[in-house]
């Protein structure tokens, strides 16, 4: 039987989601239907003196008005934080209460002060607009590089600051950088982003009275989590009795980790009003409330030797977490961060220290790479500005300094435990024809462009993650995930896992790996996710983990089941256990034509008889049934690492920076689906494009979102790309029995500082991100003054 | 409230609908044909994207009440006998699609395309479907989808 690992097997998801057969939360509708929409607050920060919901009770449709005040009544908790961080004087984090409807303040626009529900969509909407908020305006906060000298936003968070944390030795990176030829500085903006899953964000919750369950369906890569999110800290209902089914989702990147406010107050709602509650966020709702990602203000200092050998570095970064502490929002710009920061080089020395400060804009949590962009952006800028200052070439500087024995101890905290990044950069530079540039630069020249190139070199800790040792650096859950493989007695395979696709094929990859193991065509295997009452407790799908950690537990649960089916096959064929072997769905008797398929066994173990006589296939004390489960926590992160090379070409005239030539080469240990990989790529490459020259998140001075639609925020569309150019190379995982690594977040990672690096090798000084027509035209005329200043 | 009588992938309908109904909610709150999703709010996603009258619109952006006597196609009515159209297959077989989300409005778009123009180059391809934003594939399987089928139609 031909191995399905390393195929390019179609997915087989795609069916039902071309044919209008999917199922997403917002197609959900269920008998005795209400609609939820939210009053949000129109101010950054107000003191909310009163509601007054009276005429909007009264209108049209409404079936009730909730506040914040009925929250508190109700002992309804508030949304967490999930990571402690401590300061480097060993305090811990400072975080303001977050009711999921605010009683007292308001603190972004967009925050939730109440909910109308109503017979119709149109009825709540109209209604909400009845409900009388009496603010007191107060001056908002909202950059991040003045965070600390603002007012304080919360009486008990001085400065508005989090924590001020310390991984590394300053000391020790100080001796380094005492011993320097050269010390190269830079100051970077990370952009705030907004993350944009195509599908908004919505919840429907119905609250049985008699059963006293609640079945909530809800956009969430991670279902499990909200379950116990709403029935532990918000304390709606019991875990037993909340059901939680993330159906079809579309797409996440972070941002549906998590549950919000909405998915609280609907859930709560239904039990209160005992009808369920639908909400579906407009994208408009979904620019103000969905978390965003990024916003860094950094320093960062590399110092090197003349030969451009590294031998420390230093990051001084402040972080903003928005007006709370989401979910992933510390750890996002600490242990996701931090560590990275330092790059895929040996580096004797360094410290990262974060300030993570609270504004009054909508939290910042996990965006596609969560930290691990702002880490490889700060060092791959540094890294070309040491090498333009040195007079060395981009690719010569990073082999220099590139780690070549594996396991690798990183500076800051990680054992890297394979890779071969001297082989990815040639790589990358002989499939992006580097040699080539300097011809393809004169062509540009004579059309009147300027064409730059960019390097980025990139190592990222994904896979998220060992338990004990996240949960010792303050994670409040495990990050280890299940697998039940389930034979059912005709012989087809369900696999059920806590992991959750929304996008990125589990259904097949998933699918690959158990037929491979179980001897099982792929047609045979059905794979199960999103439901909570469905398949044992999961931790969901971010931080690249779901192929590492939940693929893992697949593996292991076939192998459990392969282990009970010898056991079993051994005693119908009456000869030993170790005289069976396993091997494309048959147990074989060595140097015999004697076998049982698979399916004869599973068969066997649901109908253990035999007519006529009393004799089962179970050996003595095998319990019936062919169904195993497996808890698989990884000994270690997962690095995949790799280098990417960009050209744009920019028009002087105009500013107008268009990616012209675009190389991707990554190390993703082995690749089990090369269809799938490589459409994770690039979509990866599409965001970090965007975050590079498009995408920015910008609030007003009063804290007014003013991209929060389609027309304000430039979403990346098809005509902003060239067709990506990929390559793998491969050094397979130590940590997992498949090799892998994780794929999904690497090009929203490399790719910034890859065209950042084009856009200033083009025009000859530093432009920040996005590099907007406007920034690079100035940039231009800067150049050009100064050239002809210097002429 | 208005009466519209429209043939909806091959059937006839006839509904009251309210004056301000756009044809996506038409579709999916009153028909249940929810394989047309809404995006966004201000007509830029294309992620409802069907076909009246055999050209593409965006449905967010088309009253209902407008559009008595029409004929309207949305993804559900582009199998036939069981059968995917052949755009559908190439996405498929491209891997055009990751969350598919955008999918449905980027199908109708694309086979408006291929109406227009049989054999579009790249370029025509990524112009033509600047006004529907994906967010998952950075377009170049989608891209590849397109050209697929316009080989096999």
């Amino acid at each position: 039987m031909a191995s399905l690992v390393g195929s390019r097997v179609e997915r087989k998801e795609d069916k039902k989601l071309l044919t209008g057969r999917g199922k997403y939360t917002a197609d959900v509708t269920f008998a005795h239907q209400t609609y939820a929409y939210f009053v949000r607050s129109p101010h950054a920060r107000a003191q909310i003196k009163n509601v007054d919901t009276s005429k909007a009770e009264k209108a049209s449709g409404v079936v009730a008005v909730l506040t914040g005040k009925d929250i508190v009544n109700d002992k309804i908790g508030g949304l967490i934080a999930g990571w402690r961080i401590k300061s480097e004087d060993g305090s811990d984090m400072k975080v303001p209460a977050h009711p999921p409807l605010a009683s007292d303040s308001v603190n972004y626009v967009g925050d939730h002060v109440a909910v109308v529900i109503a017979e119709s969509l149109d009825e709540a909407r109209n209604a909400a607009e009845l409900v009388k908020v009496d603010y007191k305006i107060l001056k908002a906060v909202v950059k991040t590089d003045k965070a600390m000298n603002s007012e304080n936003i919360y009486k008990d968070i001085p400065k508005n600051l989090c924590f001020d944390w310390l991984l590394g030795d300053r000391a020790k990176t100080q001796e380094a950088f005492d011993k320097a030829d050269k010390i190269i500085k830079i100051d970077l903006i990370n952009n705030r982003l907004i993350p944009n899953a195509m599908e908004p964000r919505a919840a429907n919750a119905d609250y049985n009275p008699s059963t006293e369950e609640i079945t909530l369906y809800t956009t969430s890569q991670n279902p499990h989590l909200a379950r116990i999110i709403i029935s532990a800290f918000n304390g709606v209902a019991p875990e037993n009795k909340l059901r939680v089914i993330a159906p079809d989702v579309g797409g996440g990147f972070g941002s549906k980790i998590y549950p919000y406010a909405e998915e609280v107050v609907c859930s709560w709602a239904s039990k209160k009003i005992e009808r369920p509650v639908k909400w579906v966020g407009d994208r408009t709702e979904s620019f103000l409330s969905d978390c965003h990602g990024r916003d860094h203000v950094t320093h960062a200092e590399l110092a090197v030797k003349n030969d451009g050998t590294f031998l420390g570095f230093k990051n001084e970064t402040i972080a903003n977490l928005g007006a709370y502490a989401s979910v992933f929002g510390t750890v996002t710009p600490t242990y996701l961060f931090g560590p990275c920061a330092t790059g895929v080089y040996k580096m004797p020395a360094a410290y990262s220290n974060v300030k993570a400060v609270f504004t009054n804009t909508a939290p910042v949590d996990a965006y596609r790479g969560a930290g691990r962009p702002e880490a490889t952006y700060t060092i791959e800028t540094l890294v070309e500005k040491a090498a333009r200052e040195l007079g060395m070439d981009p690719a010569e500087i990073r082999m220099k300094n590139f780690p070549t024995e594996f396991p690798f101890q990183q500076t800051l905290v990680h054992s890297v435990d394979s890779g071969d990044y001297n082989a990815g950069l040639k790589k990358a530079m002989e499939v992006g024809d580097y040699k080539g540039f300097a011809e393809r630069k004169k062509e540009s020249e004579s059309k009147g462009k300027l064409r730059g190139v960019g390097f980025c070199s990139y190592f990222e800790a994904c896979g998220i993650a060992p338990s004990a040792v996240v949960m010792s650096l303050g994670c409040g859950i495990g990050l280890w995930e299940s697998a039940e493989v389930r034979f059912n007695p005709t012989g087809n395979v369900t696999v059920f896992t806590g992991s959750h696709s929304h996008g990125q094929g589990h259904d097949t990859t998933f699918a690959q790996i158990a037929a491979d193991r179980l001897g099982v065509p792929i047609e045979n295997i059905e794979i199960s996710h999103g439901d909570t009452d469905k398949g044992p407790f999961g931790y969901g799908t971010y931080g690249s983990r779901s192929l590492t950690v939940g693929g893992t537990a697949i593996v292991k649960a076939c192998d459990k089941i392969v282990a009970k089916g010898k056991k079993v096959a051994a005693k119908m064929l009456e000869v030993n256990e170790s005289d069976v072997e396993f091997k494309d769905g048959e147990f074989i008797v060595a140097k015999s034509n004697q076998k049982k398929t698979i399916g004869e066994v599973a068969f066997a173990c649901y109908l253990p008889g035999t007519y006529g006589e009393v004799k089962s296939p179970l050996p003595e004390g095998e319990e019936p049934g062919l169904k195993e489960t497996s808890f698989f926590d990884p000994g270690n992160f997962s690095f995949p690492a790799g280098s990417h090379i960009c050209e744009v070409e920019v028009d002087p005239d105009t500013g107008n920076t268009e990616v012209v030539k675009y190389t991707a080469v990554d190390d993703f240990g082995t690749i089990i689906n090369p269809l799938i990989v490589e459409g994770q790529v690039h979509g990866g490459l599409a965001q970090g494009i965007g975050q590079a020259l498009y995408e920015n998140c910008h609030y007003d001075d009063t804290g007014q979102l003013v991209t929060a639609s389609y027309m304000d925020y430039t979403m990346p569309r098809a005509d902003n790309f060239p067709e990506f150019n990929l390559g793998f190379t491969c050094t397979p995982a130590t940590s997992n029995p498949l090799g892998t690594k994780g794929c999904g977040e690497a090009g929203a990672i490399a790719a910034p500082p890859a065209v950042m690096n084009a856009v200033m090798n083009a025009v000859g000084t530093e432009v920040s991100m996005p590099a907007t027509a406007e920034k690079v035209w100035k940039a231009c005329q800067k150049m050009n003054k100064s050239n002809s200043k210097a002429a | 409230m208005k009466k519209v009588n429209l043939e909806v992938n091959g059937k006839k309908v006839s509904k009251e609908v309210a004056d301000h109904t756009v044809l996506s909610v038409f579709l999916r709150e009153v028909l249940n044909l929810t394989g047309t999703h809404v995006g966004c709010d201000t007509s830029q996603c294309g992620a409802c994207v069907v076909h009246v009258d055999g050209k593409s619109i965006k449905s967010c952006t088309a009253l209902a009440a407008d559009l008595d006597g029409s004929k309207v196609t949305t993804i559900e009515g582009l199998v036939t006998n069981g059968k995917m159209h052949p755009m559908q297959e190439a996405f498929k077989k491209q891997h055009g699609l990751q969350c598919g989300f955008c999918t449905p409005g980027m199908v109708m778009s694309a086979i408006d395309l291929l109406n227009h123009k049989k054999n579009p180059t790249d370029k025509e391809i990524r112009d033509w479907l600047e006004g529907n934003i994906c967010r998952c594939t950075g377009y170049q399987n989608i891209v590849a989808a397109v050209k697929e089928a316009a080989s096999k139609m």
